[in-house]
């Protein structure tokens, strides 16, 4: 591989990856309000 | 919670947790086409250059657009029909438009899903031989003459009965035990799959080249108009936003999530999902290009060619061919079931929430006409051809006209994106600025109708495929047409006494200050 594609494809994997793993750690900080019954659709 | 509300939504079922949303979710979202499209439309638009409108396009349409179907469903706690309803009572038929797009993507995908299931099992054997393109239009689909024929081919209507049966059973299940608990398993499933293959397919020889080929920068690229254009196309595809999903979604998710901060998880799990896609199909196409002596250009494609004749190539020539075939058809089978889950839903939600029908009810009243049309025109020898010519049009002018039409009107017409970025902001965790509200008004209307238009004269000027004008007329531009119509139709059909068309979070506030 040349290293300009070595380059863009570690660019793409930091950004798209990496800003899936900051969305994940986001939400765990701010574990928020789960609902207090789960209905059961009938 | 008041019990006008409370009432409702234990009628209507709901996730469990913030956590099985987002998977099911992200198994909305990750479905054929970011296996299948978003490799070939990378590497067609600047490679590793084609990261830039990529991302512009995610940050600035696809997960404003996400946001917007989030806050819609998630305020309003509505099928697309009822939170369009409650959001206005002109707005109504938006959702029904959307509604009837979502039946007619059911019909046909489920049949992708069953030829899927059905090369996994021929990729033990390698059933297709040395001429894999042969084998799919010859052997397999016994494809004819283009036209609407009634001769059933075995091989594809037993898996397609089967696809069927699968889904009506979860859709019967209900939003949790159903939906819910099928995402949970699929999805970690279909990712640790994916994973598997990716590090098979690195293996081979020739990987690096297919890679060299998908990242290498064309920078000049960038000044094309066609590049961004494929870029917001692709993410506005991939994202399953524009077409009820996510509205419906929404409105199954407790009253006080985090809806921005999920939003966010599942657009990056989306684009992370398509990378991970792009380095599998890339490094397996260069092993293929390597072993023909060939160049990666000469073997790169997309769609139903990438999966059902390049592939099958592929596995003829790979050391360990039938682990990938399984592992690659198998990510399609799943990936596709999750999807079709939440496109079908789109449509029993709807219905339920308009005749107040029971689950079980209204999943048979939707899912078994949608199966016997699907069954009676994708499982003969001309399904094939039906599936092509639906699925191009009702993309084009079904969800990108619907899309932009519910984004102008919810900005423009009934003015409540601002009253929508207040209520994600009520409890989200990444605050919604007024930006946002451009964004959802003007940007990205502006670039899906860019689209829109660019699509309208390029079909205008050379009609799709070669196949008669009759199919392009009834099958595309009149389904296209018929779904606005049945839209603004069913919405004329007067809700039920008991159903509630106010504004839930109102009544909400009101019964909580009261009690």
């Amino acid at each position: 591989m040349s290293a300009s594609a070595i380059i863009m494809m570690l660019v793409a994997m930091t950004i798209l990856w990496g800003g899936l793993a900051v969305a994940i750690w986001n939400i765990n900080r701010h574990p928020g309000e789960e609902p207090e019954v789960v209905h059961r659709d009938l | 919670m008041s019990a006008t509300i409370e009432h409702s939504e234990e009628h209507r079922g709901a996730f469990s947790s913030r956590k099985v949303f987002i998977l099911a979710a992200i198994g909305s979202a990750v479905g054929l086409g970011n296996i299948w499209r978003f490799p070939y439309v990378a590497y067609e638009n600047g490679g590793g250059a084609f990261i830039i409108p990529y991302l512009v396009a995610l940050l600035t349409a696809g997960l404003p657009f996400l946001l917007l179907d989030y806050g819609l469903g998630h305020r309003y706690r509505g099928s697309a029909p009822l939170a369009f309803r409650r959001a206005h009572r002109s707005a109504e038929g938006l959702g029904w438009w959307q509604v009837a797009i979502c039946f007619v993507i059911a019909v046909y995908y489920a049949a992708v899903i069953a030829w899927a299931a059905r090369y996994a099992f021929f990729s033990i054997d390698k059933a297709w031989g040395d001429d894999p393109e042969g084998f799919l239009f010859g052997s397999y689909l016994q494809a004819g003459d283009p036209g609407i024929g009634f001769d059933f081919v075995s091989g594809v209507t037993v898996p397609l009965v089967l696809v069927w049966v699968a889904v009506l059973a979860i859709m019967a299940l209900g939003v949790q035990k159903g939906i819910g608990a099928t995402s949970v398993v699929f999805i970690p499933v279909l990712f640790i799959a994916f994973i598997a293959l990716v590090v098979v397919a690195l293996t081979l020889e020739g990987a690096s080249t297919g890679l060299d080929a998908l990242f290498t920068p064309d920078w000049g690229a960038l000044g094309e108009t066609s590049v961004w254009i494929a870029a917001f196309g692709q993410i506005f595809f991939s994202l399953s936003v524009g077409f009820g999903i996510m509205i419906t979604y929404a409105s199954y998710v407790g009253r006080r999530s985090d809806m921005t901060g999920s939003g966010l998880v599942v657009g990056f799990a989306n684009s992370g999902f398509e990378l991970l896609a792009g380095i599998g199909v890339f490094a397996a196409l260069g092993f293929m290009a390597t072993a023909a002596g060939t160049t990666v250009d000469q073997v790169a494609t997309d769609g139903l060619g990438l999966a059902f004749i390049a592939f099958p190539a592929i596995i003829n020539e790979a050391p360990a061919g039938a682990l990938i075939g399984v592992l690659f058809f198998g990510s399609l089978v799943v990936a596709g079931v999750t999807s079709l889950v939440s496109v079908i839903e789109v449509v029993i939600s709807a219905v339920r929430d308009k005749f107040e029908m029971s689950r079980v009810g209204a999943s048979m009243a939707v899912g078994i006409p949608a199966a016997l049309i699907s069954i009676t025109l994708l499982g003969t020898t001309t399904g094939v051809y039906v599936l092509d010519i639906v699925d191009h049009f009702i993309n084009r002018f079904g969800i990108l006209v619907v899309a932009v039409a519910s984004m102008i009107a919810l900005s423009w017409v009934f003015k409540k994106t601002g009253l929508l970025r207040e209520h994600l902001n009520r409890d989200g965790s990444v605050r919604v600025g007024t930006w946002w509200q451009w964004l959802i008004g003007l940007i990205a209307p502006a670039a899906l109708t860019f689209i829109l238009v660019n699509e309208f004269i390029n079909n205008l000027q050379k009609p799709y495929g070669d196949y008669p004008t009759w199919m392009l007329n009834t099958l595309g531009w009149g389904l296209a047409v018929a779904v606005v119509i049945f839209g603004f139709l069913a919405a004329r059909m007067p809700w039920r006494d008991t159903t509630f068309l106010g504004d839930p979070e109102i009544q909400a506030r009101e019964d909580e200050r009261s009690s």
